[in-house]
């Protein structure tokens, strides 16, 4: 190996910013060997240090960018810059009917995707005075509590990772395997579920299914006990976890959080109480809430909720009625196909549906609902088109995230790493 | 080290609901699209504030108030002290452009109080053709601070008093304009082979870092040459980007 080889492998590394290599540079010895050569101590004479965490970092889920003026290792001061996975989700959905809105709610949140697909056609009928059928009203609770497992499996899998526990991050995602195929046999779909309709659903659960879903029920408690009592006494996840990152109810609230990040500093509030929506009430359900408001009581609070989920499932497989899955509105829902093609009426329907969409009288609405992330508001605006003059995402991880410089501050650099993961940040829903 | 495990609370937001004996709230069934119970603190507000209250009405089961756009900050200031109404919580900071170019542009703000299980819609509209500049609301809920900047950012619309009122979605030397606004095409105002000749030749050290230097205070302390350098791309990058602007506009 030449020389000039070995400089162009390693000379090609940039500067930082005081003008030093960011790489350590190699040096080569007369016998050919390379050499680590320490680079000089800089001087910082009590100095704050300058440090970048992302976009491309595995620990901030995603292209999340946080700017560090550091103390030593204490963090004085965190900037965070989003954006980078922005893709105009309002925007277009200015241009696009309800129904063909339904596919970019499932790509906002990506980890809940069935979950924003419920929530909009929730807003979507208020705004167009729809009452949907019973059997669709517990079906899509079903489809709302598989889709919070899934999404805080995802959370707590990663959080093992962040703070640096391999083995519960694989049996959660196995259980979160199971849900996906549970998924893939109803709509056909994993991640892009795109599972509702103004009006109902897109399909009905095939046979055989709710026998998969009990089994879930069944096997998914044991797997969860079993990765909690690997971390919920394990010292080194105390360690890392126990008065990290806490904030009082107080701040919680002024800051806007919302879901586990909220209940976790004290405060009960959960959209499926204090704002039913698709019969929630009717369930028998508690709302867990921390002391503390740290990482830890963060992830207590999400396994609780997983096994609240649970409960509610059980009770929803129990209840299911028979009967129509969509509700028999020609406005929204489209007709048989055999009766599109046989009878004038049903394919006037059919052709103004697919040509020129559903139109919704004028008026605004607000729907929040408990998405795992926090109250995920979809507020539509109708000037009586098909297409609405704005779609708004309430975004809660985006909320919760505009919290982390007040949360890491005095904290040490390897903390934001647990208190980035304890948000439960989607990019996808942040930069939408 | 023990932690007692997560309790389920008998005092839950509701609380001072529950103290003046109102029921529980439930799904809601059969919403009527007008009318319908209002919300008790628009009462309260007319009484308060009179003439700055300028109409309210009941949609879809939401109360939405009109607010004279200098009386907004007193309003929203009110409200949320007031224990009788309580809204200690924003859920959201808005804007709403129509595509009818008669109509007011509007600002909206969602408010929610956790103790009386109540949610208000507050609206501001500024006339089409007047500047966009509303009070901020970052004094009263900090959650305000990045939803006023987003605001900014996709509408243009100025909070005066926010301290770091900045581009938050898009990059500070963003120049196409303000995307939410209705005048602003679906595809953004460069052609596609502009965009991504922007995109290729993007100077990062130039776009980013001196932003992010002044912010921590550390650019000062930077050597004079670097510190010389990075002011000379920043200034090649913004003086690129406002000939492309004006290129766009020709075009």
């Amino acid at each position: 190996m030449s020389r000039r080889t070995i400089e162009m492998a390693v000379g090609t590394s940039g500067v930082d910013q005081f003008g030093r290599p960011m790489r350590a540079p190699l040096a080569v010895r007369g016998n050919g060997a390379l050499v680590l050569e320490a680079p000089p101590e800089p001087e910082l004479e009590g100095d704050h240090m300058l440090i970048n965490i992302g976009p491309q970092h595995p620990a901030t889920h995603g292209v999340l960018r946080l700017v560090l003026e550091l103390d030593g290792e204490t963090v004085v001061r965190c900037v965070p810059h989003i954006g980078y996975l922005h893709c105009g989700f309002e925007k277009i959905g200015e241009y696009r009917q309800y129904n063909q809105i339904i596919p970019w709610t499932d790509r906002e949140d990506y980890l809940n995707s069935i979950g924003n697909n419920v929530a909009f056609v929730l807003g979507c009928e208020r705004l167009f005075g729809i009452q949907i059928t019973p059997r669709c009203t517990v079906l899509r609770v079903i489809a709302m509590e598989m889709s919070r497992i899934m999404s805080h499996l995802v959370w707590m899998g990663t959080t093992c990772i962040d703070i640096g526990a391999f083995t519960p991050f694989l049996w959660l995602y196995q259980e979160r395997e199971n849900l996906y195929n549970l998924l893939e046999g109803w709509v056909g779909a994993r991640l892009t579920t795109s599972a509702t309709r103004v009006g109902g659903m897109a399909a009905e659960v095939p046979d055989g299914w709710m026998d998969g879903l009990k089994a879930f029920i069944r096997g998914f408690p044991k797997t969860l006990d079993e990765a909690d009592r690997m971390l919920a006494r394990n010292g080194i996840w105390m360690g890392r976890t126990v008065g990290i990152g806490a904030l009082s109810a107080d701040e919680a609230i002024n800051y806007g959080l919302s879901g586990a990040m909220l209940r976790a500093s004290g405060v009960a509030y959960d959209v499926r109480k204090d704002v039913p929506y698709l019969d929630y009430e009717t369930y028998d359900f508690d709302v867990p809430v921390g002391t503390q408001g740290d990482v830890y009581d963060r992830y207590l609070v999400r396994v609780e909720e997983m096994r609240q989920s649970i409960r509610i499932l059980e009770q929803a497989v129990q209840r299911l009625p028979d009967g129509p899955l969509n509700v028999d509105d020609p406005r929204v829902i489209l007709p048989p196909k055999t009766r599109a093609t046989s009878q004038m009426e049903s394919m006037i329907h059919h052709f103004k549906l697919v040509m020129e969409g559903p139109r919704p009288p004028i008026g605004e609405v607000y729907v929040p609902v408990e998405s795992p992330k926090g109250e995920k508001g979809y507020y539509l605006v109708s000037d009586g088109t098909s297409k609405p003059v704005r779609w708004r995402i309430r975004p809660p991880a985006f909320v919760n995230l505009s919290a982390i410089p007040r949360m890491v501050e005095g904290h040490l650099l390897s903390d934001v790493i647990a208190i980035n993961a304890s948000i439960d940040i989607v990019m996808g829903e942040i930069d939408r | 080290m023990t932690r007692p495990l997560p309790s389920y609370p008998s005092t839950r937001p509701g609380s001072a609901r529950e103290a003046a004996g109102e029921p529980a709230p439930i799904t809601p069934h059969h919403v009527a699209h007008r009318g319908g119970a209002e919300n008790p603190s628009v009462a309260a507000l007319r009484e308060r504030f009179g003439a700055a209250i300028v109409r309210a009405h009941v949609m879809w089961g939401e109360t939405t108030v009109i607010v004279a756009a200098d009386a907004i900050h007193d309003v929203i200031a009110f409200l949320r002290d007031e224990p009788a109404h309580a809204y200690n919580y924003l859920v959201d900071v808005t804007a709403v452009e129509y595509r009818d170019a008669e109509q007011p542009m509007e600002l909206v703000w969602h408010l929610r109080s956790l103790p009386w299980q109540r949610f208000l819609r507050l609206k501001v509209e500024i006339p089409k053709g007047e500047p966009l500049v509303a009070p901020s609301i970052t004094d009263l809920y900090a959650s305000a601070d990045w939803l006023e900047r987003e605001c900014f950012d996709m509408f243009g619309v100025t909070f005066t008093g926010h301290p770091d009122l900045r581009r938050i979605l898009m990059w500070d030397t963003y120049r196409e304009g303000h995307p939410l606004r209705k005048d602003f095409p679906l595809r953004g105002r460069f052609s596609r082979s502009e965009q991504l000749t922007q995109a290729l030749s993007i100077d990062t050290v130039g776009r980013y870092s001196m932003t992010e230097l002044t912010i921590a205070e550390a650019f000062d302390d930077l050597p004079a040459d670097m510190r010389e350098r990075l002011a000379e791309r920043r200034a090649a990058e913004l003086a690129r980007s406002m000939r492309t602007l004006d290129a766009g506009d020709d075009a």
